[in-house]
């Protein structure tokens, strides 16, 4: 259920104040007209209390029921409807209350123009203003509605972009292990022990964690000793870490594809030896981590290389931090380069 | 005794079809390949009988590789494909290994190429490369053999296609290849938005185009920016002027 204005403090208290003044300034002027103290202040407290009562009714009303845009003339009628009702109701009220004053009663027929007008303008704002209220108070709740089914959505995303990379690695390398198996079982079993690890870190690692580049990097050994034993000596890896860029963050797993991507457009696209190279180093408080891949400029075209691995990276990129920027390649004579620049959370980093 | 060669990058990958072929002293292993240019030598030299075929390698992929063997040998697929891909070709192929298997696994498929040991017929043959036509990643270049050499031709470079009886020839930079295909496998094969077929006899690579001139009553021609004209027909200007946006 919304809230009700009068859950906000500030609310209850200014609320209150105007209705006392209401009265105050009600009962002021009915002594200023030469009535006595006593009947400036009965005939105050009856009609404005009553007021209250229907103000109260109307912001109730519409708590529960909140028109909709075609009904305003429905509220004009019920606000015209509720004053005439309180006028008539305060009219019998006052008469059988106050007594045995000369002018009071003709006085009173001629008011009730005037408390009309009053009285129509009190109940149309107090409508008005819960209208405004309660609309407003609806449409928070839809908007937290959106952006939890958009961080829903992000996150299956998310997911399935990771999902997407694992399977050809995956039975690749169980093909290797087979045979390990026969051959070299002691290195079969440090390539089981390896592929745990990887796919323990890859299931662990929520999509919106952040590591460090140090756990990031130790990550990404595993799956390099891997596809080092899957292609042999037909791969070698240099990494270049600049220290100072250790301890920078990073969204977990966000590298791996990367490196994932320049073996492949390497392996793949050579069929000499491929020297993968890793670099990172600090840019304009940015963690920059630079993967270079030899690629044969005459068969591909510079951006085969940027198949589903990048793509899902550049997505993953821009849901997190909306840039689109973060990723760039670049072809030179044979080298194919990915660079992605990671901004650094600011002193909470994000969970 | 049957001879056996082996094509696979991943070293290791070789050794376990290697292994599981020594239960069968009948087959003679007579080379391993790490890449389809090593292949296809391999299978002019030796002339196999049988061949374990992996169909992610460098340069070239498998599919890419049978189409430049004109009388390929049988084939045993072994692959980590995905079992969706691969099942197309399993009509034609004589079975197809899923990365890992295992040696019983193994048997079962050369029980099944010796049961139907007739040499691969002509019709098999073709269809097999039918469907390698259709496997993905090849919209992008056309690979050809020009003599004993292999070229991969990115798309992009491709100026025209024209059909020439049984063959197409694909215009580049560096003159005319050869293709044994059709004209319509390439229009099927390329990228619409890139190659237009304007013509029955031609495929227009339309980036290519520097301006469309009218020739004779209802015909067109384009104009490349070689300088080279290839002709469009009526149907084919209509289908033109939908990629061009005109």
């Amino acid at each position: 259920m919304t809230a009700s204005p009068f859950s906000a403090r500030r609310f209850l208290i200014i609320f209150s104040i105007a209705w006392l003044v209401l009265m105050m300034d009600h009962a002021l002027l009915f002594y200023w007209f030469d009535f006595t103290l006593q009947v400036a202040v009965v005939d105050s407290v009856i009609s404005n209390l009553l007021l209250l009562g229907i103000c109260l009714l109307i912001m109730n009303t519409i708590r529960y029921y909140l028109p909709g845009r075609e009904q305003f003339m429905n509220i004009l009628m019920m606000c015209v409807a509720l004053t005439l009702i309180w006028l008539f109701v305060v009219k019998w009220l006052l008469s059988i209350s106050i007594t045995g004053i000369d002018d009071y009663n003709s006085f009173l027929n001629k008011s009730l123009i005037i408390r009309f007008s009053i009285g129509i303008l009190v109940v149309g704002i107090v409508t008005m203003m819960s209208i405004n209220w309660f609309t407003w108070q609806e449409q928070k709740a839809t908007e937290q509605r959106k952006t939890d089914a958009e961080k829903l959505a992000r996150e299956a995303e998310l997911f399935k972009l990771r999902q997407q990379l694992q399977p050809h690695f995956l039975f690749n390398s169980l093909n290797s292990i087979n045979a390990l198996i026969g051959s070299r079982p002691a290195e079969a079993r440090k390539m089981v022990q390896q592929l745990s690890d990887f796919l323990r870190g890859t299931i662990r690692k929520e999509e919106t964690q952040w590591v460090t580049l140090e756990e990031e990097l130790q990550y990404l050994q595993l799956y390099l000793e891997i596809e080092k034993v899957r292609f042999g000596n037909r791969l070698s890896t240099e990494v270049n870490v600049d220290p100072a860029t250790l301890n920078l963050r990073l969204p977990a797993l966000l590298l791996q594809p990367i490196v994932e991507n320049a073996i492949k457009f390497g392996l793949y696209d050579t069929v000499g030896e491929t020297v993968i190279r890793l670099r990172t180093r600090v840019a304009d408080q940015e963690l920059l981590v630079e993967v270079s891949n030899p690629f044969d400029p005459e068969t591909s075209s510079p951006q085969k290389g940027t198949g589903f691995g990048l793509k899902s990276v550049q997505r993953r990129l821009y849901l997190l931090f909306a840039r689109a920027d973060l990723l760039q390649t670049e072809a030179t004579d044979h080298t194919f380069i990915t660079r992605v620049k990671v901004p650094q959370p600011t002193a909470t980093p994000d969970k | 005794m049957s001879k056996v060669i082996i094509i696979d990058d991943e070293p290791l990958a070789r050794s376990i079809v290697k292994e599981y072929l020594q239960q069968h002293p009948q087959l003679e292993l007579v080379a391993e390949c790490g890449d389809g240019f090593e292949g296809v030598k391999a299978i002019q030299q030796f002339h196999p009988d049988l061949i374990f075929l992996d169909i992610q390698m460098p340069k070239i992929n498998g599919f890419e590789m049978l189409e430049l063997i004109e009388q390929p040998p049988s084939v045993i697929f072994t692959t980590a494909f995905d079992e969706y891909a691969i099942r197309a070709f399993e009509a034609h192929a004589v079975d197809y290994l899923l990365k890992p298997f295992n040696q019983e696994r193994f048997d079962r498929a050369l029980a099944k190429w010796a049961d139907n040991k007739t040499p691969a017929s002509e019709a098999v043959t073709k269809e097999l490369l039918a469907t390698a036509a259709q496997s993905p990643a090849q919209n992008n270049r056309i690979v050809v053999k020009n003599g004993s050499k292999i070229k991969i031709i990115p798309a992009h470079d491709v100026f025209f296609l024209e059909a020439a009886d049984d063959y197409v020839k694909i215009h580049t930079q560096e003159g005319y290849f050869l293709k044994n295909k059709t004209m319509s496998y390439f229009e099927q094969v390329l990228d619409a938005q890139q190659f237009v077929r304007s013509h029955r006899s031609f495929i227009v690579n339309v980036q290519q185009i520097t301006r469309i001139d009218p020739y004779e009553k209802d015909n067109h021609v384009a104009i490349l920016r070689t300088g080279a004209k290839v002709p469009v027909s009526r149907g084919g200007y209509a289908k033109l002027k939908l990629v061009l946006g005109l």
